[in-house]
């Protein structure tokens, strides 16, 4: 599978992650977002940013039930929950948010 | 040790020690182990780890592994934490061995001798070796 962004194609894998994690850039988050039906908004790319600061940091996507709890310390209680979360990515912040933040599948991802 | 896993709701909690003897580059051995506890701790069991041989690499500060051309995954060593795995078992012999000592880590760690180490696998319900 491919992804056409601003003239340039960008590999992706079967379930739609990107290959190369190089590949990303704010524009091609904007297009693996529509793929997935979701509508970019300030709280997404708080959770985004997050992520890419996470994979940054530890070289692995994080379990949701761990990507919460981060989130809870890092951005308040408000957000550090299943049911924020969810609202934002319907189809799990870790499979969803990871795909988005192009990241590989989090680890134990089922 | 035992591999009868039971993970019933309400089950039992076991004692799960997974042991790295090998160096983190050269084989899958160690990506692949971390990987198995990583996905481990989605199951609330009570989870260490033990570094012995050559596994004492995988935890050395400053890896550099451009010219191998793998990915250094040592900075994972340091989510586990995060995960709630915090029982990092190193044996003080293998280090010696290997002219290192517990400043040469990037993780904190419980050092101990070959005979504790002996001690900590007898009390386990399940060993578990890469």
């Amino acid at each position: 599978m491919a992804l056409e962004v601003n003239g340039t194609t960008i590999e992706t894998d079967e379930e739609g992650f990107l290959v190369n994690l190089s590949d990303w850039n704010p524009d091609v988050a904007a297009e693996l977002a529509k793929g997935e039906n979701v509508e970019m908004t300030d709280q997404h790319w708080e959770v985004i940013n997050f992520l890419r600061e996470y994979y940054d940091e530890y070289q692995i996507a994080p379990a949701v039930r761990v990507l919460t709890k981060a989130i809870g310390k890092k951005l308040g209680p408000d957000k550090g929950n299943s049911k924020y979360l969810y609202d934002l990515f319907p189809y799990g912040p870790g499979k969803q948010a990871c795909k988005i933040a192009g990241l590989p599948k989090p680890t134990g991802c089922i | 040790m035992s591999d009868d896993m039971d993970f019933e709701e309400g089950g039992t909690v076991k004692k799960f020690m997974f042991v790295n003897r090998k160096a983190p580059y050269g084989t899958i051995y160690a990506l692949e182990g971390l990987e198995v506890v990583l996905i481990s701790a989605a199951f609330d069991q009570d989870v260490s780890l033990a570094f012995l041989d050559d596994g004492v690499f995988q935890l050395v500060k400053g890896q550099k592994t451009d010219g191998v051309e793998m990915k250094n995954f040592s900075p994972t060593y340091r989510a586990l934490e995060g995960y709630d795995i915090e029982k990092l078992y190193v044996e003080r012999e293998s280090l010696e061995a290997r002219g290192l000592s517990e400043d040469d880590l990037l993780v904190d760690v419980q050092v101990m001798s070959a005979a504790e180490m002996g001690d900590m696998m007898s009390q386990q319900d399940v060993v578990i070796s890469f």
